[in-house]
């Protein structure tokens, strides 16, 4: 390998990519360049345009304007046909989707042939394909098992053989859509140890992130996107966190900060209260949670926080023990009454929980109020306090949408978050159950959630916080309990604790010291 | 129990099994192919009634029996592009599509029927295939009359068991078919068009749906008659279940239940003086539900079947 003496060659070429989905711009004349051997971040908030950047370039999207020119074996920028997958990989364009692209019942062999040998070929070379994908492993260090199925491998494993599958096609780009999103610290690690190996040996590599240590760590380059626009493409040396945070967010980032305040009277109060079976089990809990607080319940997940948030949503009833709602006692499991009470649930999966995917914004804003009169005439919807509703709830919530009849699920989870809050915060509840609520948003939408939340503990809600995020837990906690195997720790003021103490009975141990 | 016995060494009962099972073949084989690429086929008791009545008609107005067996494969692909059509790119319910598509195919073929032969009481006959005589293997004791004394369809269904074994895990397009009915996403994003191959595979399982009718007038009988698919498709449905979708134990899935009907019919008039008949029609049926319990509790479906796949939808 000869020492480069001046930039390498370009691999890639975006110019003035334009792209709309009906009244929403996605991406506005974006350029970008990419260099062998380089690797480029593409940062940006949820809903920034990065993904619908990379899915016109790898041919699902077509552009409304723009060009997407790639080199080809000899170096010329050829243009490339849009709405082509197939032209895509043709070009050695390599894509790893977000959301895995591939059939679980096949094998890792079988996944990376798939249509690289023409379908009406009598046989597949099976042969010269081991051997090609033996020398591709040895090379990037990329080593999965081809004869085991998809569905028996593990997230990163799975991964690999996405890696895999661009590099057996001879891809000169690489694209990766959120890589470290499924992955452990240390699986990411590795990652992006291979991804440094694979530019070495001349691979052109952009990867989409909004994690800004990873950005920063990974990449040569970073380009930024803030609704669909390129603000900034500087080289990663020159970055530091400050900076990329306000030019994603696009204006000074200033984490909340928790006011003292005094608590109030106990809005919720459990006693010995025990729940389901097997993994998912609250044994023996109580707690108080007052007027004006937010409790912080710390744990890693499976340690039966997910029904604790059922149990207090209303989804589940408690095999023994008490719970009181303001004085009251709560004996059925009935989610209406648990809302009619002033109970805001935030669920953990915003997806499946939070929204009904194939209903529209402005439904999904009122339909735990559908029985008001508010929304009613006659004993019929009235759409139009409905429309209006979701005009106020768009504006007032920054939620990210071509308008209120569109598709909930077709939105980003920030977005569908920022719906849920808007439903359930408006209301203006007494206690607020927060589950996991900032998991998997970026900068922008997890601090729109922590403000929100800061405002209702300072109308006087009671606010349950469960979260894995220790940062997330000690900004916003008055007092933080710790949940391991069902059994939870009392609460303590955050003051009187640290995280590295917290973390240890997170891992269960101290917890019977925690608990004597 | 020696009656039984009697029934199970005799080499017509494993005869018998073979023919019953022929049509079933055609049809599982049709229907996993449909499957496996991720689309139901319910349209299959229609098909067969069209393959059964186009291929006799064909016959009979002197294509030729294999004349016959063309056109019935033609008539099946039709109904099975317009199957592929409402179901893949627009999308629709794989359950509706389907039933519409057999209670149009049996009254078309009726009406047909009817129209071209208002006025017969008796169906016409045709000169169906007849059992072949393989040298050597035709006359091995037991083993001859029991496997190889069958028309040329039984042997083409088998040769389809092969070779459609053959095509979904030996070459590129089946891998392709086995993927697109696992995850169309997977498919696309190498390259390849998931419209293209569902259509393609459903026309062509459908085809081998018809051959399955096809036989029924062309082979096992030498007519049509109104009734005469009588919930054959309906068994390939649940066959291709019990088969867990691999052409080998579909194989064994039809020869069984063929087993099964050939055995109560010997059964019936062994015992039958105080049993009444209807339960040993039952017979097939319940084994087959039975057996079907026993393995489907663990089939691993394909993954994408009944979901339509919409390109560049989240």
């Amino acid at each position: 390998m000869t020492v480069p003496e001046e930039a390498p060659p370009i691999a890639l070429s975006l110019s003035g990519i334009t792209k709309r989905f009906g009244a929403l711009t996605a991406n506005e004349g974006v350029d970008l360049d990419l260099r062998r051997g380089e690797i480029v971040a593409l940062l940006g908030e949820n809903g920034a345009g990065k993904t619908t950047l990379m899915n016109i370039l790898f041919g699902h999207y077509v552009a409304d304007e723009g060009e997407v020119r790639v080199a080809g074996p000899d170096g010329t920028l050829v243009p490339l046909e849009p709405g082509s997958p197939h032209a895509a990989l043709e070009a050695g364009i390599g894509m790893v989707h977000q959301h895995f692209t591939l059939a679980e019942n096949l094998t890792t062999f079988e996944n990376i042939v798939l249509g690289t040998a023409p379908l009406l070929s009598a046989r597949l070379a099976a042969r010269a394909a081991r051997e090609k994908l033996q020398e591709l492993m040895r090379r990037s260090g990329l080593v999965v098992d081809l004869d085991a199925r998809i569905s028996r491998l593990s997230v990163g494993e799975k991964q690999r053989v996405e890696i895999l599958k661009a590099l057996y096609r001879d891809a000169r780009v690489l694209v990766l859509d959120e890589p470290t999103a499924v992955l452990t610290p240390q699986e990411s690690e590795t990652l992006f140890e291979t991804l440094k190996a694979l530019a070495a040996q001349g691979l052109a590599i952009v990867f989409i992130s909004h994690k800004l240590a990873e950005v920063l760590a990974a990449s040569d380059r970073i380009a930024v996107l803030r609704l669909g626009r390129k603000v900034a493409d500087l080289p990663a040396a020159d970055c530091d966190r400050q900076t990329l945070a306000e030019l994603m967010v696009g204006h000074q980032v200033t984490m909340s900060r928790r006011e003292p305040q005094a608590a109030g009277e106990v809005l919720l109060a459990l006693s010995a209260v025990t729940c389901g079976e097997g993994r998912d089990t609250v044994s023996d809990i109580g707690f108080e949670l007052r007027a004006g607080e937010i409790l912080g319940i710390a744990g890693v997940s499976g340690n039966g926080q997910a029904m604790l948030a059922r149990l207090l949503s209303g989804l589940e009833r408690q095999t023994s023990g008490d719970i009181r709602l303001a004085g009251r006692e709560i004996r059925a499991h009935d989610a209406a009454d648990m809302i009619r009470a002033g109970v805001a649930r935030i669920p953990e999966d915003r997806h499946r929980d939070g929204v009904v995917g194939a209903m529209s914004v402005a439904e999904n804003l009122v339909i735990e109020e559908i029985r008001s009169s508010r929304y009613q005439r006659f004993g019929f919807l009235d759409f139009r306090a409905i429309a209006d509703r979701a005009v106020e709830a768009i504006a007032s919530y920054d939620i990210r949408c071509p308008g209120g009849s569109a598709v909930a699920r077709l939105l980003s989870g920030g977005n569908i978050q920022k719906i849920v809050l808007a439903r359930t915060l408006d209301a203006s509840p007494s206690v607020v159950l927060a589950a996991q609520p900032s998991r998997g948003l970026d900068i922008g939408a997890t601090g729109d959630v922590h403000r929100r939340l800061l405002e209702a503990r300072g109308r006087g809600a009671g606010v349950i916080l469960i979260s894995e995020d220790l940062d997330e837990l000690f900004a916003l906690s008055d007092r933080i309990a710790v949940i391991h195997r069902g059994r939870l720790s009392p609460p303590r003021p955050a003051e009187e604790l640290d995280r590295a103490a917290v973390g240890l009975m997170m891992a269960g141990q101290h917890t019977e010291d925690a608990a004597a | 129990m020696s009656d039984i016995l009697d029934i199970l060494l005799a080499a017509n009962f494993w005869a018998a099994a073979l023919r019953i099972a022929t049509p079933l073949i055609f049809g599982v084989l049709g229907a996993l192919i449909c499957e496996r690429a991720g689309v139901l086929n319910l349209g299959i008791e229609g098909i067969f009634t069209a393959g059964a009545m186009a291929g006799w008609m064909a016959a009979w107005l002197g294509a030729g029996l294999w004349g016959g067996v063309l056109v019935a494969a033609l008539a099946g692909a039709a109904f099975g592009l317009l199957h592929a059509i409402l179901t893949v790119p627009l999308g629709l319910s794989q359950h509706v599509s389907g039933i519409g598509v057999t209670l149009f195919a049996t009254s078309l073929s009726y009406y047909t029927y009817r129209t071209a032969l208002p006025d017969v009481s008796s169906p016409p006959r045709i000169e169906a295939f007849q059992p072949l005589d393989i040298p050597i293997l035709s006359d091995l004791p037991f083993l001859g009359p029991a496997l190889f004394q069958q028309t040329a369809l039984t042997f083409l269904a088998l040769a389809l068991v092969v070779a459609v074994g053959f095509v979904l895990y030996r070459t590129p397009l089946g891998l392709a078919i086995r993927a697109v009915g696992d995850n169309p996403s997977a498919v696309e994003a190498q390259g390849l068009s998931v419209m293209a191959l569902r259509m393609g595979t459903v026309v062509a399982g459908s085809a081998l749906m018809a051959l399955g009718g096809a036989f029924l007038t062309m082979s096992a009988f030498d007519a049509f008659f109104f009734g005469m698919v009588n919930g054959r498709g309906w068994i390939c449905i649940a066959l291709t279940v019990f088969a867990s979708w691999r052409p080998g134990k579909a194989l064994i899935g039809a020869l069984l239940f063929g087993a099964f009907d050939a055995f109560q019919v010997r059964l019936q008039t062994e015992v039958g003086s105080f049993v009444p008949g209807q339960i040993f029609l039952m017979l097939p049926y319940i084994l087959s539900i039975a057996a079907l319990v026993v393995v489907a509790r663990k089939a691993d479906y394909p993954r994408a079947l009944l979901k339509p796949y919409f390109k560049g939808q989240r």
